[in-house]
């Protein structure tokens, strides 16, 4: 546990380090990555220990200010989430040192560092953290980090949206949250002892009566849900993550929104058994936020809201593997809990990977011909072979295609609602099984997706001149991309070792016995280790077929032509498919029509009709159509108090004092007796 | 010890109405600062044994309030030139009537409190009350920004009689935060004089009123 401290000592002096040094650019951006890289590697090595031994590690400190205690502690739920904070947070400091460099004539590199190693610092002590105070509080300074992290490009008014609309959302979860501790607190003894109450281990041992479990369920799946990406709460996601830095927007969408899963995962040991109910609701809750997640995927023309909005998808994938897994222990159906708890273990960990790797390649995208606009890259591919190959490595893993991980999670969870539907008969089995095509459904629309956004982008001709004159990323940019891939493959053919890595993090999530879920598993006939094989044996022959067909064209050479020429004589990029056009089919055919885009277009008239006009949009619905009035029609209320605002400090102050002498006076008046 | 508790907090309100009748700045300024001076002794004789540690904070709070603050807001003063009167918005008479009435309302306010037996029959919590009242007084009834500086002191001066009741439990966290709290006050309020004297050639707050949006 002491190197636990340790890497919170050396992000907290890789920060503090990098904003004395700001006026220096390379000076503060070595602090910056030295601090964040240190600290995760020193803080990796107990969290490895810990996931490997299965023991705990805890330290804990008195504290004059907060009441009473500082606790926190390593169990296997927490390492779990750990390792991916770490091992992420190493990869993108490497990759941000070099992405970051690039402003550094017309930015203060100490900042963004500052504020990075402070997110970092915050995300770990969220998971390490054991009592309620000290998690709020950690809670809310990765969110405050986080904050200004993507308002790094505050000179943009879209990104200064982003980041108000993400501070928003950020602090009404946080509301709720604050009201679930509360509301927990409350119910864990007398007054006096509430402080020390709120230790997640006393907290642990209250037993809910069902009112209060359910009112607690229910906010922590709002206050969670917001930073995790829950229909309705998620519109901070699609605002937030393009605008950030893309190593930054790598480690929101990679570690940041699991963290949501993390505390609704944490409250859900403490709530005991869960009611019928909780389970299908959540499941709802997570095909929905899904099936909006991809279909807005589809239509987006900047890549990096694709992914944020696939972020949304595996999000909702995530929960719908919780809703099953309450259900199966709530119905006592085991083997399904069993599998589908692993498959939201494992889907969290292989989501963290994958997406990782496609917001840096994404970066490196943007930093080698300038634009994240589909509409105008195309033929990356060619320029910058080296991310765009990888690229493709992480496309193919977040279509959740079989040779690539982001199957595996998905594998787990067809098996445990086609075991769910088949052991429970009626109604509730079909519902079940219906799930199962849903998210069929969503998988296919996820393949597009992604095949739309690697097509677009690396394939045909360039579409601008940005685009025609990209030039490849740095190794400290393309090295760390090469990493994920290389992990993303590793997950491919490794299922059953993970699995069993992970097996005692699962059991603590479960409250069950060390073990059992592993043999539940084995007995569902859902051990991943012949996916594995499988995966390896699809990898090598792509791999040699790939380098088949190289030779083979080598030995024969290759006539040249332009790309996708279809035969004319002088193609234009023009000619070839555009994003939109490219989603033009599913979106309007397979998507629900709530989710289609905005179209106008003028149209001909008269017999020489002049050029036509078209142009389509893609707001997100639910804010649009949701909280844009009510925030509006709020903000129309609260005008008229303007009358108030006079310019004046005199009247602000006398406001203050009528209003506390006003609160002294009804209070007296309240108070029976006094004396004592 | 503590018979001498309440003869102070009756000088200290009396200074409460002498930094509301005086008319020169220079004077409202020592007013105040004999006022934190008073405060920063007062723990000295709310219990018998008082540590190093203690004796140490006593001497901090009387430094700070007594000496250090004051110093500041007379160099402030000589700095940015400006004229000795208080220029207040209401007479001095009306606002001693007022700071009388306020003084009234908390003794009255203080004795419907469910307080601690201990701290019952002392005048902790009205001296407390008054003192803020006072402050607020100030803060409204005062023209110039230096004045608002004042106010904000008395205000300070206030909280901490209030958190003499804590101290026993408490004592490093209350002073602390008490001195803080005033530190940052002093400064920041330091600043913004500085720079609206630089502005605006004027530091009555009512040339402010142009700000608003």
């Amino acid at each position: 546990m002491e190197l636990f401290l340790v890497a919170m000592a050396m992000l907290l002096t890789g920060a503090v380090a990098s904003i004395v040094a700001t006026r220096a650019p390379k000076i503060a951006t070595v602090c910056g990555v030295a601090g964040a890289v240190g600290g995760c590697l020193t803080g990796l090595a107990p969290t490895l220990r810990v996931l490997a031994g299965g023991d705990r590690l805890e330290s804990r400190f008195g504290w004059d200010a907060a009441h009473g205690l500082i606790r926190l502690e390593i169990d296997p739920l927490g390492a779990f989430f750990l390792a991916p904070v770490f091992v992420l947070g190493a990869i993108a400091a490497i990759y941000g040192g070099e992405y970051l460099f690039a402003y550094r004539h017309e930015k203060r590199l100490g900042a963004p560092w500052f504020f990075y190693n402070l997110f970092l610092a915050g995300m770990a002590t969220v998971v390490a953290a054991r009592t309620a105070v000290v998690f709020l509080t950690a809670w809310e300074i990765m969110s405050i980090a986080a904050f200004f992290l993507v308002t790094f490009e505050h000179e943009k008014p879209e990104t200064r949206r982003a980041g108000w609309v993400y501070l928003v959302a950020a602090h009404l979860g946080v509301a709720c949250l604050i009201g679930m501790f509360m509301l927990l607190g409350s119910r864990s003894g007398s007054f006096e002892s509430a402080w020390e109450g709120l230790d997640f281990s006393a907290l642990a041992r209250t037993a809910a009566n069902p009112p209060y479990a359910t009112l607690i369920f229910l906010l922590a799946i709002a206050g969670f849900g917001a930073k995790a990406g829950f229909v309705p709460f998620h519109v901070w996601l699609p605002e937030a993550h393009p605008a950030a830095p893309s190593h930054v927007s790598a480690l929101m969408s990679g570690v940041m929104i699991k963290l949501g899963i993390y505390g609704l995962l944490r409250i859900l040991t403490m709530l005991g058994d869960p009611a019928l109910w909780w389970g299908p609701a959540l499941a709802t809750l997570g095909v929905a936020g899904a099936t909006a997640g991809v279909a807005l995927a589809i239509e987006q023309r900047d890549i990096k809201r694709v992914l944020a909005y696939s972020s949304m998808e595996n999000i909702g994938l995530i929960t719908t593997a919780l809703g099953v897994a309450l259900w199966g222990a709530a119905a006592r159906l085991p083997l399904v809990a069993a599998v589908a708890t692993t498959a939201v273990f494992v889907h969290i960990w292989n989501h963290a990977i994958m997406k990782g790797l496609m917001f840096l390649a994404a970066g490196s995208a943007l930093h080698g011909s300038g634009t994240k606009d589909l509409e105008k890259l195309g033929g990356l591919l060619k320029r910058m072979p080296l991310t765009g190959g990888l690229m493709i490595v992480g496309g193919v893993a977040m279509a959740a295609l079989p040779p690539l991980n982001g199957f595996i999670g998905k594998w787990l969870i067809y098996v445990s609602l086609f075991r769910g539907g088949i052991a429970v008969a009626g109604t509730r089995g079909s519902i079940a099984l219906l799930a199962a095509g849903a998210l069929a459904l969503i998988g296919g629309l996820a393949a597009i997706a992604f095949v739309r956004l690697l097509g677009i982008a690396l394939l045909g001709s360039p579409r601008s001149e940005a685009a025609a004159h990209a030039h490849e990323s740095p190794l400290a940019m393309t090295v760390p991309l090469a990493v994920l891939a290389v992990l993303c493959v590793i997950a491919a053919i490794l299922p059953a070792q993970i699995v069993q890595t992970i097996a005692p993090a699962i059991d603590q999530a479960r409250g069950i016995a060390a073990g059992q879920t592993a043999i539940e598993i084995a007995k569902a006939g859902a051990a991943p280790a012949s996916l594995g094989y499988f995966n390896f044996c699809a990898i090598v022959l792509f791999l040699g077929g790939f380098a088949a067909t190289i030779v083979i064209l080598r030995v024969r050479g290759i006539a040249r032509g332009s790309t996708w020429g279809c035969g004319y004589a002088r193609p234009t990029s023009r000619m070839s498919y555009t994003a939109s056009s490219f989603a033009e089919l599913p979106a309007d055919h397979a998507t629900p029509r709530f989710f289609r885009p905005k179209e106008s277009r003028r149209g001909f008239e008269g017999p020489f009709p002049a050029a036509d006009e078209y142009a389509s949009s893609v707001p997100d619905p639910i804010s649009e159509r949701l909280y844009e009035p009510f925030f509006s029609s709020w903000a129309d209320r609260f005008a008229r108090f303007r009358i108030l605002q006079q310019g004046n400090i005199h009247i602000y102050l006398l406001y203050i004092l009528i209003v506390v002498t006003a609160a002294l006076a009804w209070v007296s008046t309240r108070i029976p007796r006094g004396g004592s | 010890m503590a018979e001498w508790l309440d003869p102070l907090l009756i000088l200290a309100l009396a200074l409460n109405f002498g930094a509301l009748g005086v008319s020169r700045i220079r004077a409202v300024v020592n007013v105040v600062a004999a006022q934190g001076i008073l405060l920063g002794v007062l723990p000295l004789f709310l219990h018998g044994g008082i540590g190093i540690r203690g004796f140490l904070l006593v001497a901090t709070t009387v430094g700070l309030k007594g000496f250090g603050i004051p110093a500041l807001l007379l160099h402030a003063m000589r700095e940015v030139e400006i004229r000795h009167e208080v220029n207040p918005v209401i007479g001095f008479m009306s606002s001693l009537l007022l700071g009388a009435v306020g003084t009234g309302l908390a003794i009255v306010f203080a004795r419907t409190l469910p307080l601690a037996p201990e701290h019952a029959n002392t005048l902790i919590v009205p001296a407390s009350l008054a003192t803020v009242w006072t402050g607020f007084l100030m803060l409204t009834l005062r023209r110039k920004a230096i004045m608002q500086v004042l106010g904000y002191l008395l205000l300070e001066n206030g909280v901490f009689i209030f958190g003499l009741l804590a101290l026993e439990a408490t004592p490093f966290l209350v002073e602390v935060g008490v001195l803080l709290d005033l530190f940052t006050g002093v400064f920041v309020m330091g600043i913004i004089i500085h720079h609206i004297s630089r502005e605006f050639s004027s530091t009555s707050m009512d040339r402010l009123s142009e700000l608003k949006e």
